[in-house]
């Protein structure tokens, strides 16, 4: 499906290839056949075949790599791409009931963009203005494709919550209306303290309402014809959290606010899957490894606002360490673009290897977001998410040259430097069209 | 001919104030009938507001006032089928989320209090989807004569602020004392809007403040109103020992809908709420059926497809994009492609929807008064939209959408006795509008000021100017 090219600058019709052969490369699978230098097959969207020596499909398109890298796709832990009309619904202080499936953007060019730093799969978060906030779910970036063919088939949907300063700020909003210098409680909470309690009382809810359902339930399963309950969209994904059904990626800083989110979450029987950013990680990786919940953390910011002044940027290695799965998010459309480089900051600091950095943004985000039989590595069966780079993934000079989605390539750096000059072209000959048009209408009243 | 003019210039004095004789033959006139045929020399007589015959082979009941149609056309009245006029405060139409000027904005009287802050769907935030376009009319409204002057008779008009504005009516463009005289159909659908963000003066920042808010709390009143009717009958059947449920009129409000009104302008938002109505439709209460407004993208094959598919009727907004105020060397490097070329093909979205055959009607969407509307609708009909298309998505095509085509949207014996009389071919740039019936009654535009441009500034090249 050619959809959505026109009028897209740098667009590019997808290449589809039943099958296809990538020789010559320097394969970093990021799975049990380690770095090898050979090829891969793909075929039917998937990979059939790795190894040193293959054969060729009978029809297969054969591309020589020429010794250059290929790696498994990158995967983006935390992203706010891709979403029309706003990311945070922070109005209230639980927003479980909004859902980014609602409000996907395939015309987001950001998807375009990632595409271009080698991102094949990103996992689209509510924003984090909410103690509870919205629905969330990991996308593909197949450009070009409608929103519903975005959606990553089959991937458990989230939930994200937040701690610390963005949800109690945001009932604090600043240069408020009202006399200077007063504080505008705009909605709950405005402390630590406050996010707990909507978090603890947003799950007594939450359990009200799934008793109320199971309840109905086991009568229908007895042949009864009870009232059904009223459907809560609020509530309704709260109990998907404790059914399991629903990943909880909780957006934290402080260490003490990711101990106090680990005991709200056993204490009301359900599990974090993620701690994101979890700057202070490192203070309480024991716990979190015990909690069984992965970690998404950058890779060397710091000071940005108060409570990431205790950030190091050993935090990743270290967690990795104390046996927490680790991945390097972006959080932001441009950092998206060289997730591979804050990679390569982990060989820096704290000495991972090079398959260790780049299971970062490859095969650990697939582990968070329980995609991993599918993702996030370059294994049989699994799908032809790939990335060309022209040089070592993890240095400043590698770029992307070819990306591959379910065995379809989306991004071709050639293609996308040639088209450039025609799309330029084209808006050009539109506004010289318009100017065209207006000038009798400016000109009509000379010298006045 | 002159004496014609001279008929009309009288008919201006007095305030284009109709007159009623309870029956009047035009004749001689060339007929559109728009269901069917096309008299060359045909005669329309009108009785007691009612279509009475037409045809090339009709008599002259002898009590009938006469127009002499020599040189004329006659069109079966147009319908806007998304208008605001005749509401309250709804100035010059906002339908659509992107209209002109800030008097859109306005509180209708009912809601003039400021709204409190919204802490959730509970609140029914920004939803008055009890009101009642025909119950709301106000029969002064100057906007009645403005937009009739362009040949429209029937508009199919909303409350259209908040996210669920309310139930719209199809009116019959008179100027009476008494509203209701106006009234054709009291409800024929909910509009629903989405413009979240800009404009959304109602709940002080409360709940929703994103396009994701609107649409979870969309969905969540239409499961409300699931669950509340679900309530209401267990009630009605045995209220002894149950809890009685409470009146909730925003539900009252959706459930009175026979079908809702959805925007959407970009192929990813016909995209999106083709997909939303299709859900909002299983869990409706009561059976209801979807329309898409707005439309601007309707150009791109994708789009078409998709509605073709969905078998959704469209209604398509005339009021085209517009360039940007331009600095004085029209630097306008920021705007994408995709905007200029939305620019440069939207007008040509009916045309697009006319040859894959998907139902579709064009509405004013602020285009309203004569001589804009005659520009907008003719920049379809440029853009590649045959004139027998253009008439139909303003007549029949939406008296079909909203199921009234047993009582207007063509010239046909026993239909309501809305005309238009035309000199010229309508649409055209110079054509003018001699005349218009509204249930029967007869109205004399005003002819735009002699030597003025009428409506806004041209976009033709050379038109008008001082030179």
């Amino acid at each position: 499906m050619k959809k959505l090219i026109l009028g897209t600058l740098l667009a590019l019709a997808p290449i589809c290839a039943e099958t296809i052969v990538i020789q010559n490369a320097t394969v970093m699978t990021e799975g049990s056949k380690g770095i090898f230098k050979g090829s891969v097959v793909v075929k039917d969207g998937k990979i059939s075949e790795v190894g040193e020596k293959v054969m060729v499909p009978a029809g297969a398109t054969v591309i020589d790599a020429g010794g250059e890298y290929l790696i498994p796709g990158i995967i983006d832990c935390h992203s706010h791409i891709a979403g029309s009309g706003g990311i945070n619904e922070g109005s209230v202080s639980v927003s479980s009931m909004v859902n980014i499936k609602d409000i996907i953007n395939p015309d987001d060019i950001a998807i375009y963009r990632a595409l271009a730093g080698g991102v094949t799969t990103a996992n689209i978060l509510h924003g984090s203005a909410n103690s509870i906030g919205g629905q969330t779910l990991p996308l593909k970036m197949r450009w070009g494709k409608s929103a519903e063919e975005l959606v990553f088939a089959g991937a458990t949907p989230g939930i994200k919550f937040a701690l610390g300063e963005n949800p109690k700020r945001s009932g604090n909003p600043q240069g408020g209306r009202g006399a200077i210098g007063a504080i505008q409680l705009g909605r709950y909470p405005a402390t630590r303290m406050g996010v707990e309690d909507v978090i603890r009382e947003a799950f007594n809810d939450a359990k009200a309402y799934k008793a109320e359902w199971d309840a109905y339930d086991a009568k229908v399963a007895k042949g009864e014809h009870p009232i059904a309950p009223r459907t809560d969209l609020k509530l309704q994904a709260l109990k998907e959290v404790l059914e399991n059904k629903r990943y909880v990626h909780v957006h934290c800083y402080r260490a003490d606010e990711i101990l106090m989110m680990i005991r709200a979450a056993d204490d009301n029987g359900f599990h974090v899957r993620t701690f994101q950013h979890v700057l202070e990680g490192y203070k309480v990786a024991k716990e979190i490894a015990e909690h069984g919940a992965g970690a998404s953390t950058f890779s060397d910011w710091w000071a940005y606002k108060i409570e990431a002044i205790d950030a190091i940027p050993f935090n990743a290695a270290i967690m990795t360490k104390k046996g927490v799965v680790v991945s390097l998010n972006s959080d932001d459309a441009e950092l998206m673009r060289h997730l591979n480089t804050e990679a390569g900051k982990a060989m820096k600091y704290g000495g991972m290897s090079e398959t260790e950095a780049l299971a970062m943004v490859t095969i650990n985000p697939a582990k968070q977001l329980g995609i991993d039989k599918t993702v996030g590595s370059i294994e049989v069966g699994k799908d032809a998410d790939l990335v060309l780079y022209d040089g070592f993934p993890m240095s400043d000079f590698a770029k992307v040259q070819k990306v591959w989605i379910d065995g379809t390539q989306y991004f071709d750096r050639e293609k996308a430097i040639s088209q450039q000059a025609t799309k330029e072209a084209e808006k050009q000959q539109l506004m010289d069209k318009e100017k065209a048009a207006q000038r009798p209408m400016s000109n009509r009243r000379p010298n006045q | 001919m002159k004496k014609l003019l001279v008929f009309s210039f009288l008919w201006c004095c007095v305030c284009a104030l109709a007159e009623a004789p309870s029956t009047v033959a035009i004749r001689n006139a060339k007929v559109v009938t728009v269901s069917g045929q096309v008299y060359a020399k045909g005669t329309v007589v009108i009785k007691n507001g009612l279509i009475e015959a037409v045809g090339d082979n009709v008599t002259v009941p002898p009590d009938a006032w006469i127009v002499e149609g020599e040189g004329m056309t006659v069109y079966p009245g147009l319908i806007d089928a998304l208008s605001t006029v005749g509401m309250p405060g709804a100035g010059n139409a906002n339908a659509g989320g992107r209209g002109r000027g800030a008097a859109a904005q306005a509180a209708p009287a009912a809601q003039a209090a400021p709204a409190a802050r919204s802490w959730g769907p509970e609140d029914r935030p920004q939803t008055s989807s009890w009101l009642l376009a025909a119950d709301e009319l106000q029969a002064g409204d100057k906007r009645v004569e403005t937009v009739r002057g362009g040949g429209i008779t029937t508009a199919v008009t909303y409350p259209t602020r908040g996210i669920f504005g309310g139930q719209g009516s199809v009116i019959d463009l008179v100027s009476g004392e008494k509203p209701a005289e106006m009234v054709l159909v009291p409800s024929v659908g909910q509009y629903i809007a989405m413009g979240a963000g800009r404009g959304f003066g109602g709940g002080g920042g409360g709940f929703p403040s994103s396009l994701m808010g609107i649409i979870s709390y969309v969905r969540q009143l239409y499961l409300d109103a699931n669950h509340y009717k679900l309530v209401k009958d267990a009630y009605a059947k045995d209220p002894r020992g149950m809890k009685r449920p409470e009146y909730d009129r925003a539900l009252e409000g959706l459930m009175a809908s026979q079908r809702f009104l959805l925007p959407a302008n970009q192929t990813i938002e016909i995209d999106r709420m083709l997909r939303f109505g299709a859900e909002l439709k299983t869990i409706s209460p009561v059976p209801q059926s979807m329309v898409l407004y707005g439309a601007r993208d309707a150009y791109e094959p994708e789009a078409v497809e998709m509605l073709k598919k969905a078998n959704v009727p469209v209604l398509v907004s005339i009021h085209w994009p517009a360039p940007p105020a331009r600095s004085a060397d029209g630097d306008d490097s920021n705007e994408t492609l995709r905007t200029l070329i939305e620019r440069e093909k939207a007008p040509s979205a009916p045309a697009a929807l006319q040859k894959a055959g998907v139902k579709f009607a064009l509405y004013s969407d602020g285009a309203e008064s004569p001589r804009e509307f005659q520009r907008a609708v003719k920049k379809a009909i440029d853009a590649g939209l045959s004139r027998d298309e253009a008439l139909r998505a303003l007549t029949l095509s939406p008296a079909e959408i909203y199921g009234i085509s047993d009582r207007v949207g063509s010239i046909d014996a026993g239909k309501i006795a809305n005309l238009v009389v035309t000199k010229g071919e309508i649409f055209d740039d110079r054509t003018q509008v001699v005349m218009v019936f509204v249930d029967g009654k007869k109205y004399v535009p005003e002819p735009p000021a002699a030597g003025g441009r009428g409506g806004p500034a041209t976009d033709e090249p050379g038109a008008g100017g001082n030179q």
